[in-house]
């Protein structure tokens, strides 16, 4: 999407928009929790989005990202708290939230018999824009999401990207003040991952459109999000700009791939003045040091000594989002299905080679 | 994109659609009708082969029955006109359990249709203009019937306006009849079980006067055909062919169909609301 189109705001023919608050947050969520019978999805989450803002939310599949989405966008009700979207509460006024927002959900959901182009029309239509203003709001969406001549194909000649920046086009048709992204980006290649990156980065910075991005892509957090929150079981388990959640566990990491006594080798790590912290996935153990070059040897050095250990790999690295989550969950997201990045989150530090590749372990 | 709002201010929502509480009402929902029956309309124009067979289905049988049942006609009640007979059976395999019920669960099923939940659509729309899209094919399906109809000689004691009668009526059955597949289509959003929903037809179908009449019936069959709509249904159609205006026939005939519709579109309304509560 490389169109420099410029979206105009859609003006009104009539005075009966109704007054937008000010000075409040685009989406306030205060203790919402929601159950499923015995199933509890979500656990009293509570966020704030300022308008304006790109929230990243993440968490690996089933931690509740998407329930949440729904129950912001007026699909679903809240089981007990209460949430405002653009000031407006969504157990209480469904219609006038879904003006106020536009909602990409996690699967595209278009109807594969129509084309691009009628279905932007028949959304137009939906939300009452006269027919000219539609016309025109439809060409410039068009342009926009940079669909070209295929806008007049049926949708079910769509390649996955394609039906993606076309399910954005339909989410602003009406001109939302706040967007709701949901795994905007799963299942597509690199390339139509950045595109519609890119498109998000535009709406944000050019609209002041308020994004709320869902994702368990620790890279598209990393690079769209302002703040990002990390849910685990129905939790908010942390939340912050991305920068300030890496800083929180330390200024370098230390990973280490293991065979053997994986716990004789925390101990062995626990025991080093460098290591601030170790954490254990599996087999991998990740030392949180404040100077990973420094910590490096010294790690190799002692793990070299443990009996029953024999290091698989070690390298060090600035910690990820990834990171984060496994210091306050104890496990890591980028196993729970998460595609590999585009390009790397961090300009990786050369790995080290065991100390005892290929040794006998003792 | 202009940059006409600044970041940290949202951009504002300038709509001309009256907003909950100010108006729109029934030119609103008109509209919303109009414009979920015109997508289903313009999908059925791109499915024909979902048209065919509905086509093909009330010819064969009007042929295998005219053929079947015109030589026994001839010998146990001469004079007896098999083809008006069953012209109004045609018109009832035709218009019979055409809906766009399979339609509607591919929206569920692939998130179309929370897609539309998240407009502010009215929700009786989402029902309503399907059916309407389904008039509009019902009619145009029982215009090759009526011209079959004719091409074989069966002419109408009510003329054209008779004529357009037993269209209105068939058309009326057939809305009446797709509440089933509609309120299994929301109930289940499973197309197998909105498949399965034809079956209601055979009875309606069969267990009638749909090859003699009801005089002629006897037994269990002539018991359970007393308590079948469609009875009375091809009652009135057939009046309008042979009898003229007769009203006790055509009154009849719209009773039954409008105690179908009753519960038939009861049970889709009950299912759209489960369907588009947020519960």
């Amino acid at each position: 999407m490389t169109t420099e189109t410029e979206l105009a705001p859609i003006e009104s023919t009539a005075s009966s928009s109704s007054p937008r608050p000010t000075h409040e947050p685009a989406i306030r969520a205060t203790g919402v929790r929601r159950l499923f019978g015995e199933t509890v999805a979500l656990d009293g989450v509570d966020v704030e989005v300022q308008p304006g803002e790109i929230y990243g939310f993440l968490g690996p599949n089933g931690a509740g990202k998407t329930t949440l989405v729904r129950v912001l966008t007026t699909l679903l009700k809240a089981s007990g708290g209460n949430a405002l979207v653009a000031g407006v509460d969504v157990a209480k006024d469904t219609e006038t939230v879904r003006y106020r927002i536009g909602v990409a959900l996690q699967e595209a959901s278009l109807d594969p018999g129509q084309t691009g182009r009628e279905l932007l029309e028949l959304q137009a239509r939906l939300f009452g824009i006269p027919k000219a203003l539609s016309k025109t709001r439809v060409a410039e969406l068009i342009d926009l999401v940079d669909l070209g001549d295929a806008i007049d194909r049926r949708v079910g000649t769509y390649s996955g990207g394609m039906r993606r920046r076309l399910d954005l086009a339909l989410a602003l048709v009406h001109d939302p003040e706040i967007l709701f992204l949901d795994e905007p980006t799963t299942g597509l290649d690199p390339v139509s991952r950045r595109q519609i990156w890119d498109e998000v980065r535009r709406l944000n910075r050019e609209q002041g459109l308020t994004v709320f991005l869902t994702t368990q892509y620790l890279e598209e957090a990393d690079e769209l999000a302002n703040r990002v929150g990390i849910i685990a079981n129905g939790r908010i388990v942390a939340e912050g700009t991305p920068d300030e959640l890496k800083r929180s566990i330390g200024r370098d990491v230390v990973v280490v791939q293991v065979e053997g006594d994986v716990a004789a080798a925390r101990a062995a790590l626990e025991a080093l003045d460098d290591v601030e912290h170790v954490r254990t996935a599996g087999d991998e153990l990740t030392a949180v040091v404040s100077d990973g070059p420094a910590a490096v040897p010294v790690i190799a050095v002692a793990l070299n000594e443990v009996e029953h250990v024999r290091v698989l790999q070690l390298s060090f690295r600035r910690p990820s989002l990834d990171d984060v989550f496994l210091e306050v969950t104890g496990a890591r997201i980028a196993g729970a299905g998460a595609a590999p990045p585009s390009e790397p989150l961090h300009t990786p530090a050369p790995a080290y080679p065991s100390a005892r590749a290929g040794g006998a372990s003792r | 994109m202009t940059a006409n709002t600044q970041a940290g201010s949202a951009a504002a929502l300038r709509l001309s659609r009256p907003r909950p509480g100010r108006g729109g009402g029934a030119g609103r929902f008109v509209g919303d009708l109009l414009s979920v029956a015109g997508r289903a309309t313009r999908q059925l124009r791109r499915e024909l082969a979902f048209v065919i067979p509905a086509l093909i289905i009330p010819i064969f049988f009007y042929g295998v029955n005219v053929g079947s049942l015109e030589g026994i006609a001839a010998a146990a009640a001469p004079g007896f006109d098999v083809k008006a007979f069953q012209l109004p059976v045609a018109i009832i395999f035709a218009v019979t359990g055409v809906s766009r019920a399979n339609a509607l669960v591919q929206d569920i099923s692939g998130g179309y249709f929370e897609r539309l939940l998240l407009t502010p659509v009215n929700r009786l729309a989402l029902l309503l203009g399907l059916m309407a899209a389904d008039f509009v094919l019902i009619v145009a399906l029982s215009i090759p019937v009526i011209l079959m109809g004719w091409i074989t000689g069966v002419t109408f004691v009510t003329g054209m306006p008779g004529i357009l009668a037993f269209i209105l009526m068939a058309a009326l059955w057939g809305i009446a009849f797709n509440g089933f597949p509609y309120a299994i289509a929301l109930k289940t959003g499973n197309p197998s079980a909105v498949g399965a929903s034809f079956i209601l037809f055979f009875p309606f179908a069969f267990l009638t006067t749909a090859y003699v009449p009801e005089q002629a019936l006897s037994g269990w069959l002539a018991a359970v055909a007393q308590f079948n709509p469609v009875t009375y249904l091809l009652a009135g159609l057939r009046s309008l062919i042979n009898v003229g205006w007769d009203v006790p026939s055509i009154g009849g005939a719209m009773l039954a169909t409008g105690l179908v519709a009753a519960v038939s579109l009861s049970l889709a309304l009950v299912a759209l609301r489960g369907r588009v509560s947020n519960g």
